[in-house]
Formats: C-alpha cells, structure tokens, sequence
C-alpha cells in the first residue's frame, strides 16, 4: 500500500465507525477498498470539474451578462483530449481490477478446504472432518481458505462483505472462491442471488476464530463422520467398489492418488483430475471416458444428493491406497481398524 | 439551392425545382414524395425485419452450437433418428416453393395477371406440401415418445431395436442428452413452421388480391416484399436441415 | 446584432383553427388514426399510466424498508412487487418514453417528413403496447410474478409458481412494439430526409434515435427467443436451460443479458437526443462537437453488443472471458463521457437562460455523470466482486436511468410541451417541481451507493438492522420524489385549459418543428421544406427574425 497504513487504517476504521464502511476483515480487503477509493476519487473528480464547469459557464455566460452567443463548432484538439484522458483511466481501472479479480478467484495452492451447498434457503457448510453447519461458518484466522460452492436447486450468491468476496453458487457445477481472514470476530453472510421466496432470510453468520479457538471447535463439533470417510461409505454402497478396485485387471481407472494428476480420455485430450470433473465423471461417466476402459460406468444423476457428491469428492481426494477398498469387497462392513490414510488433514 | 443534396435526396424523378411529379398510382401514400421513395421504403423496411428474424433465429442458433459441441454423441444419436428422405424431399419442396415465388415476382413486373395467380398459388401448394410431411414426421417423433417433456423416452437409445438404423447403444447418461437435442429440434422447426404457417396466410391474401388485378398494374411492392419474406424463410430451413438431419453422415452410410 | 430574442408578445399569439388535434373528431378517428403525432399523444397518455402505477410499487417497496423486519408484507408480495416495478418500469416506461412519445411526434417534423415511413405499423407498436400493458395489468389482478425482472432461470422455470408466462408473453409483445418503432424510425431517417437535408444536417435527436433503433432492431428479438424458450420450459417441459436435464442455466444468463445490455442503451441514448437539443436551444448555440456527439451515439450502439456479460462476473465465466468484456465495457463507458463533455463545452459562450428544460438538463449532467461513473466501478472485474447484486447496483443504474433518463424525459416533455400542446406550462411551478424532484432523487439514491459497499443486497425484504438509518433516509428521499413527480402530472394537465397561448417558436429554438404552428397542422408543412442550412444555425435563424414580422399564429 502506497498510503502509510496509519492514515489508511485512521481512514477505514473512521468510515467503519460512522456506519458507512464495512469492516476490513480479510486480507484481500484492503486492495479492494484500494481499487474503491481510486475509482471514489476518479468520480468526484470527475463531478466537480463537470459540475463546476457547468455552473462556471451558467453564471458567466448567462443570457442577461453575456447577451450573443458564439457559435462555435468543435475542436478536435478538445475531443482527442477527452476522449485519451478517459479511457487512460479507464483502462487504469480495468488493469487494476482484473489482477484483484485473478487474485480473488485464483486460491493459492495450500488452502484448506470448505465445501457450501446452497438450497432454497440455507447454505449448508461441511467441513473437511465432518463439521457441519447451517447458515453459519467458522474459519481461522491466518489460513486461506477456500470455499467450493454449489447450489442444489436455483442460483445463490454467497456473499461477505467483510472479506470482499462473493460467488455464485451455480446448480450443476462448482464455483470455487477463496480468502485469508484477518480479524477475529463475527461477519455477515448473505445470498445475494433473488432465489424465491426467502432470499432475505437465507442470512447467516461468518465466525473467524483464532486457529486454537478454530481447532477447539473442529473438535466440539464433528459429527464423528470426516466427509472423506462418509464418502468412503458411500463409495462402498453404491458399488463404485466393484469397478474401481485398484487392481490390473479392474474394469474401472484407479482412483487412489488420481487427484490433482493427469488423465488421458479415450478421445485423446487430456484433463486434470479436480473436483468439478470428478462430479461430471460421476454424474456423466460417458463423456469421460477414460482411455484404455471400456465405457460402462452407470450414471448416478438423481441417485445421489450434493453433499454425497462432495463427500465422495474429498475422499477420492485423500485416497492413497486402495487397501480398504479391496477388503470392502468381501466384507459388508467397513474395518474397524484405526483409519490411516483416509483421515482429513486439516 | 443544394441541388446536388436535394437530388440525392428525392432520387430519379426530381424536377429542377426540387419537386416531384406527381404519380397517379392508387396505392401511393401521401406521405410520401414519390412512389419510388414508397418502393424503397417499403423495402428497406422488410429488409430489416429479416435482419431482425435472423436476431430471432440466431438465440436459437446459438443454443444449438454449444449443446451439439457438449453433447455431440447424443447429438448424432439423435438426428439419425430424423429421416433424411423426408427432410431433403423437404428441402426440394421448399425450394420449388421458393422458385415458383421469385416467377410470381418477375410475373407481377411483368403485368401478367394469370401467370401471376397461378405462380401464387403453386408456392402456396408447395409450402402446404411442406406442412403436410412436417406433420408426418412430428407425428412419428410423438409416437416413439421423443417429444421432451415428462413422458420423454430415452429406451430407444439405450436399447435399440434391431430394425432402427445404425443405432449405437448409448450410455444413459449421454441417452439423457438426446432430449436436448429433441428440445432443440422442436423449436427450431417449430418456429418455422409458424413462420411458414404465417407466410401460407399472407399468401392467401395476396392470391386474392392479385385475381383482383391489384398487382399487375405496376405495384408489385408486396410482391416483391414478401418474396424476401418467403425466401428468407426458406433459407432458414436451408440451415435447419443440415444442422439438424445430416450430423455425422458420411457417404455411404 | 444580438441573439437576445425578445420572445414574441404572447399575448398576441392565438392557437391555429386546424391542427393534428381537432383536424378529425371522434374516437375512433384516434384510435384508427394513421397521425404520428396522435399515436405520440396516445403513447403518451399510456406510458404516463405505467409510470405511475411502476412508481406506486416503488413506493410501497420504500415503505416496506423503512424498517429491518418485513413487517409490512409477506416476502411473496414484496417479491412481486420489486419484479414488477422492473418490469413496468423497464418496457412499459424507459425503453418506449422518449422514443415513442417525442421521438415519434418529432423525428419527422425534424427531417422535413409528413409522417414516419409506415404509419399503419407505427399504430400497430401502440396496440401491441397496450395489449402489453393489458397483460401486465392481467397478471397483476391474478396474483403477479416474483422472478425479477431479469426471470433468472431455474427459478423462473421450475421453483415458482407465479404467472411468469403470462409476464413473458407481456414482454414480447412488447418487445415487438419497440422493433417496430425502431424500423419505422430507421428507415424514416434513410429514406425520408427533406431535399438538402444530409445525415450530418439532422439535428443530434434524430442521430441519437437512430442509434437507439438500431439496438432496439437487433437486440429486441433475441430476448423474445429467450422468453419463448423459458415459457416452452415451463409450459411443455423442454429442458434447454435445466441442469438436471444437461441444459446450462448460464445459457439463459447469456442471451438474456445480450439484449438486456443493449437495452440500457435504449433506454438512455433518446434522452440524450433531448439533451443536446435542450442544451443548444437554452445556451443559443450550436452543439459543441456536432460530429463527435452524433458518432458517440453510434459508437454506444456499437460497442453496446459487445459488453453483456458484465452482468456475470461472478456467475462462473472463465477469467478470460471477463477480462474481454472488461475491457469492452471500459470503451463503452468513452463515448458518454465525450457527450458530457461536448454538452458542457455548449455552454462555453453561450447565453443561457434557466427555463425548466434547462434545469432538468443540468440535472442530468450531474446525475449521468455519477450514474455513468459507478458503471464504471461495476465495469471494473475486481471491484465487481464486492459491489454485484447488492444496492450499489441498484443506485447505479437508478442514477443513470432516473436520474438520467426520466430527467430527460422530462426535459424534453416540458421543452415540446408548447409545440405538443400549443400552451405553456407554468414556469414557476415547474421549476419549483424540478428542484424537489432533485432534491429528492439525491436523497433517495445517494445512500443507496453507501449501503451497497456495506453489502446490504438487493431484492431483500428485510435486512440487519445496522442498515436502517440509511434505508430510512432513502424512503425519505423518495416521498420527495414522488411529490416532484405528481406536480408534473397536475400542471401540465392544468395548462391544457388555463396554459398561456404558446405561439409557434417560444423558446426561438432551431429546427424545422419549430417553424410549423403550435399545434402542428397534420400534414406538418404545408410545402415540404428545403434544407440548405446546418443543424442550429442560430445565426440564420437571427436573419429570417429581422425578415419577418414575427406575427403568431
């Protein structure tokens, strides 16, 4: 920041206090209050010099003090001028807003991982060890976090205004947003996407925790079931065991480690292995083929709820070895042994 | 006096003094100077409802683009559902249609009333042909319960019945997708059914014009406008066959 | 020599014994009329009806905001009554206003021209209109549709339960209206012009209508695809934009937003087209950059197309894509700065009165300038993030659309009152009318900006309560509003009786509409005119004063 961070904190928590400016509570924030005071500063600018030439110009040359006109027909000289001027600060202003927009829609790559499915009207959030919550959200602080959303129905938009983010939460495929809190303390959460009936009640609360508050409440508030070792259940119960056993002869890819590699398709192009196709391979396995498998996966659209998808996501995500997969197959229970490389890393 | 503005403005048939004659056909509006700045109008103005038709069609276009790109597979499943005889019968029929539509064209400049009604009419003939054969093949397609909606039925894609044509065995998932293709497939023809359905009724009107001799007496503007109308409508099923009956065919096949 | 124009005694001037008004008589001879300037009047009086009824819903929402809790109503109720405060507002009021009213009453007098091209279809948009406004009215009396205006699908295909199809077949009849008006006034202008009447003699109104039908021609029907797709979706069950059905909900967003871009467009560019009349006439001047205005207009038109998905920054394009439409938008957003521009460089030697047009010129400088601005915060991707769908959207586009367009709007209508009617309307009245509604408008709108960057979204009915003291000012603001809004109604109504005789030329204005009598005849001249002459040309119109006893009426 190019203003010294007294002023700009002097500022901010001014405007904050007078009720006029949210909080700055994410580590993005301040370079989106940047980009907002320049643009701030271009309109007023821009308005007094309008509005002063204009009031200038009424007075001076007003009917009674300046009686004949003078026809004057243009000057180019003019028209370049303020044609190069505004669009040089335009083109400020786009440069500027498309690194923020790159910044905030890019995660690094340690975040940690939060998955939001949005219905009419709750958001629904799970946390990678089974943590749910209801129209709430708990995060540390210090950490980037990143959020991958969906909606199970119409469109939502969630919204914090504290930390300056905000994506759509799209029925049908994964939106992904990230950010860093800042400041402890609680912050509001809104869809801001007109979904029905409830939209303003589809309302809730962001909690940012220190982290050692964070992890007392990770462990105050599992449901006992990490997501990953739901979605080995469910993994187990709808029969992608059968295929999917890790073995030479499988009929179905490995899957242990295939996330975040690359995969050759049967048409010859090449994908990352990521959350948004692992839900499209589930849902729409023939699409996907992948090279060397013959293309009989069933499609599970309709058979399974949102939240199973991500389960099933963030245990495919984790998955290391395909032991347990091979000894679900002649058992009708999971083992009871102490899980090892299923458990979430948080 | 600008003259050279002035002519430009008024066109051919500018006196010297700026004003036109005075032309004594019974359609002139009299807001207008001349008949020919009628004639210009008139047709400058049905060249941009075409360009507003083509608006129209292009969202529909567009649509198609991108689910035959996700979807090809179901996309060619589909269309070879579609019976490529009737669809380039169609197409041949619109075309006579089309042709005996421009001979009506030339017959009104022509001042000839009788070729005029009877080339009226063979285009009506021709386009009624076009509906008849368009039900047909709706028909079919409701039979076999390709029409989407809640009674869609995807059965003959997932298993195909030894009598239909090359049909592939196709994954549910992707047999889904063929009910886009139907969506599509109704809509787009549909829409230019009505198109035609509107054109069959404007031409109706014009035949019983023309038996009155409205057309043959030098205002041929009608004519002439709806003829862009009809080809129009015509060049649009030009695009609708082969994007729609012929994905994926090979010689041969 | 001066350009002092001593106004010409009204006292003296009388109303013409024939003019469009009373040259027929009877009903019908309105309602079959072929007139432009009859079908204008008939605009008029149905576009002011929705204003007001759009204007009605605005203050109900208002009033329901004035506290946090939705206290006032059910959600479903204030649901409908935001989507169809859009709705009406948006194509029974901005898109045909300035257009159907002035620009159909005006274009052809400003050519040289008796009537537009196509008369009879020009009558045609005025009932597919008000069959629109029918259907409108129908679906408010059975229930009304809570989608949004902008009828975002899934919701407005499968989760509600309103008559959105209804609403959707108001739409498109009324998106044909506005085509076409837009092809009457297009090839009107290419086709129509008066002898010696080049394109770059038009006056800056007709240049900007030009451009607007342009949009209106192109962009129109592509919404009308999109609302019969959405109505099949939700009458016999096609799944082109379903999820679930391997449609692409992104698809609606798309084409609906490819015309709904350029719409703005054609809400905003007419009143422009007042503008630079008003402004030339009050300043006595010609308008500064002829050329450069007229090419902005078209610009604007142009690069309009080109912009749409601005509207969905955060709906999942990909980043590249954003950053094309970013940088469109940033190009978009020049041409209206260079109209600013050149309107106030009118005002550089110009000998300016502050007749009410005149003040609600100034208004709109003031108001577009900001309005225009903030698009710009919206245009920018990284500040969108924070600002989409929350009240700063809804600021921004009221300060350009009313604070623009309806100021314009209402320019133009007090500008062409006299030639429209053949009366003044009550100048002090009026100015005191345009004070209030400033005052109220920047009282209603200007908290709006501050309560989007708190994040207070839009379309809530209820909201924290850290929120209200500038909802409270907002709703303040906007019984203000309403009051400037309702004094117009009443003294233009008045003046129909009681207005001072207006006399052809009141404001000494430029412009072959001026130089018919007050009310126009219908023929509009009485030999058609022959231009050899430049838009205002302020110094010949000084010539033929000194030539002709001023004698009116």
């Amino acid at each position: 920041m190019q203003i010294s961070p007294v002023l700009w904190q002097f500022l901010v928590k001014i405007l904050h206090n007078a009720s006029v400016f949210p909080p700055e509570a994410s580590t993005i924030a301040p370079y989106m209050d940047a980009l907002y005071f320049y643009l701030l500063t271009v309109t007023a600018v821009g308005l007094v010099l309008v509005g002063s030439l204009v009031a200038y110009f009424s007075l001076r040359y007003r009917a009674s003090k300046h009686p004949k006109a003078v026809q004057i027909e243009g000057s180019t000289i003019l028209e370049a001028t303020w044609t190069i001027i505004p669009l040089a600060i335009f083109l400020i202003s786009f440069v500027w807003g498309a690194l923020l927009y790159f910044r905030i829609f890019n995660a690094p790559p340690n975040a940690m991982n939060i998955y939001v499915v949005g219905k009419q009207w709750m958001w629904k959030a799970e946390h990678p060890g089974g943590q749910h919550e209801i129209n709430a959200l708990h995060v540390p602080t210090g950490r980037p976090v990143q959020l991958t959303l969906i909606s199970q129905d119409v469109f939502h938009s969630f919204s914090v205004p504290a930390f300056r983010v905000k994506r759509e939460a799209i029925p049908g495929r994964y939106t992904t947003v990230w950010f860093n809190a800042t400041t402890p303390g609680e912050y509001h959460l809104f869809c801001t996407q007109y979904c029905g009936t409830l939209h303003s009640g589809m309302i809730g609360t962001v909690t940012v925790m220190t982290p050692a508050d964070y992890d007392r409440w990770l462990k105050e508030s599992t449901s006992g079931m990490s997501m990953a070792q739901n979605g080995e259940r469910i993994f187990a119960s709808m029969g992608c065991n059968a295929c999917h056993t890790g073995t030479a002869t499988a009929r179905g890819p490995n899957l242990a480690g295939v996330y975040g590699s690359k995969l050759m398709l049967a048409d010859g192009s090449t994908i990352t292995v990521d959350a948004a196709y692992l839900r499209d391979a589930i849902l729409n396995p023939s699409a996907h083929n992948v090279s060397g498998y013959a293309p009989i996966m069933p499609t599970y659209q309709g058979q399974m709820s949102e939240e199973g998808i991500l389960d099933l996501v963030e245990y495919i995500r984790g998955l290391e070895s395909n032991d347990r997969v091979q000894q679900t197959l002649t058992t009708t229970e999971l083992p009871t042994s102490a899980p090892t490389a299923q458990e979430v890393k948080p | 006096m600008d003259n050279q503005a002035i002519n430009e403005t008024l066109g051919a048939g500018a006196l010297a003094d700026g004003h036109a004659e005075h032309v004594s056909l019974p359609q002139m509006r009299h807001h207008f100077e001349t008949e020919e700045q009628q004639r210009e109008a008139a047709s400058l103005g049905m060249w941009l409802f075409l360009l507003t038709e083509i608006m129209f069609f292009g969202g529909l276009f567009m649509a198609y683009l991108l689910y035959r790109n996700w979807y090809h597979d179901a996309f060619v499943a589909a269309s070879n559902t579609l019976s490529i005889p009737l669809g380039a019968f169609n197409t041949g029929v619109l075309i006579s249609s089309g042709f005996m539509m421009a001979l009506a064209v030339w017959a009104a400049e022509m001042r000839k009333k009788g070729l005029l009604v009877v080339f009226l009419v063979l285009t009506t003939i021709l386009g009624l042909v076009f509906m008849g054969v368009k039900y047909v093949e709706y028909k079919e397609k409701f039979e076999l319960r390709h029409v989407p909606g809640e009674s869609f039925d995807i059965s003959r894609f997932v298993n195909p019945t030894p009598e239909a044509r090359d049909q592939q065995h196709l994954p549910v998932d992707t047999a889904r997708k063929t009910e886009l293709f139907f969506s599509l497939y109704f809509v787009m023809t549909g829409m230019h059914a009505l198109h035609m359905i509107i054109g069959i009724g404007l031409l109706v009107w014009l035949i019983a014009r023309a038996q009155k001799g409205d057309f043959s007496a030098g205002y041929v503007a009608p004519i002439e406008n709806f003829a862009l109308y009809w080809h129009f409508v015509d060049i649009i099923w030009i695009f609708l066959f082969p994007l729609l009956y012929l994905i994926n065919i090979h010689p041969g096949r | 020599m001066s350009t002092i124009v001593s106004l010409p005694d009204q006292r003296t001037a009388t109303l013409p014994k024939k003019s469009y008004l009373n040259n027929e008589q009877g009903l019908l001879s309105w309602l079959l009329t072929g007139d432009h300037k009859r079908i204008a009047i008939l605009y008029l009086i149905s576009i002011t009806v929705f204003f007001f009824i759009g204007g009605a819903m605005a203050g109900l929402i208002r009033l329901e905001l004035l506290t946090p809790q939705g206290d006032l109503m059910s959600s479903d109720t204030y649901n409908k009554l935001f989507t169809m405060h859009g709705v009406v507002m948006v194509f029974l009021f901005l898109v045909p206003s300035v257009p159907a009213t002035l620009g159909n009453f005006f274009i052809p007098m400003m050519i040289g021209a008796r009537d537009l091209a196509f008369p009879r279809i020009n009558l045609l948009s005025w009932y597919l209109y008000t069959i629109a406004g029918i259907l409108m009215l129908t679906t408010m009396v059975l229930g009304g549709v809570d989608t949004g205006w902008t009828f975002t699908t899934p919701l407005s295909t499968h989760y509600v339960n309103t008559h959105v199809v209804t609403t959707g077949l108001m739409v498109f009849v009324a998106g044909f209206s506005s085509v076409f008006t837009g092809l009457n006034f297009i090839v009107t202008i290419h086709r129509m012009r008066a002898p010696g009447m080049t394109w770059f003699r038009m006056p800056l109104f007709v240049w900007a209508h030009y451009a607007a039908s342009i949009l209106m021609v192109l962009g129109t029907p592509v919404l009308a695809i999109t609302i019969v797709l959405v109505a099949l979706e939700r009458t016999i069950g096609i799944g082109v934009f379903d999820p679930t059905r391997g449609g692409d909900p992104l698809l609606f967003q798309h084409l609906f937003w490819f015309y709904s871009h350029p719409a703005v467009y054609i809400m905003i560019l007419p009143g422009m087209g007042v503008i630079s009349e008003v402004i030339s006439t009050f300043s006595r001047k010609r308008v500064f950059g002829y050329s450069a205005v007229a090419f902005s207009s078209v610009a604007i038109a142009v690069f309009g197309f080109f912009v749409w998905a601005h509207h969905m920054y955060i709906m999942g394009l990909s980043n590249y894509s954003a950053m094309v439409f970013s940088l469109l938008t940033m190009l978009v957003a020049v041409p209206s700065a260079i109209k600013i521009f050149n309107w106030t460089a009118t005002l550089y030697k110009g000998s300016i009165t502050f007749e009410t047009p005149m003040l609600y010129v100034f208004g709109f400088i003031g108001m577009f300038t900001i309005g225009g601005l903030t698009g710009v915060f919206l245009g920018t991707m990284g500040t969108d993030i924070h600002l989409t769908e929350t009240y700063f959207i809804v600021a921004h586009f009221h300060f350009v659309m009313v604070g623009g367009m309806l100021m314009a709007f209402l320019a133009g209508i007090h500008f062409w009152w006299p030639k429209m009617t053949g009366r003044m309307y009550p100048e002090g009245l009026s100015k005191i009318a345009a004070v209030i509604t400033f005052v109220g408008f920047i009282l209603t709108f200007m908290p709006q900006f501050v309560l989007g960057y708190l994040g207070m979204p839009r379309r809530y009915h209820a909201y924290p309560p850290e929120f209200q003291i500038l909802n409270v000012l907002s709703t303040a603001g906007a019984t203000v509003l309403g009051v400037g809004y309702m004094l117009p109604l009443l003294y233009l109504g008045w003046s129909l009786k009681y207005g001072a005789i207006a006399g052809d030329n009141p404001w000494q204005a430029t412009g072959l509409e001026w130089q018919t009598a007050s009310p126009p005849p219908t023929e509009n001249f009485a030999k058609t005119p022959v231009v050899d002459y430049e838009a205002y040309d302020y110094e010949r119109l000084e010539e033929m004063q000194k030539r002709e006893v001023t004698t009116v009426g």
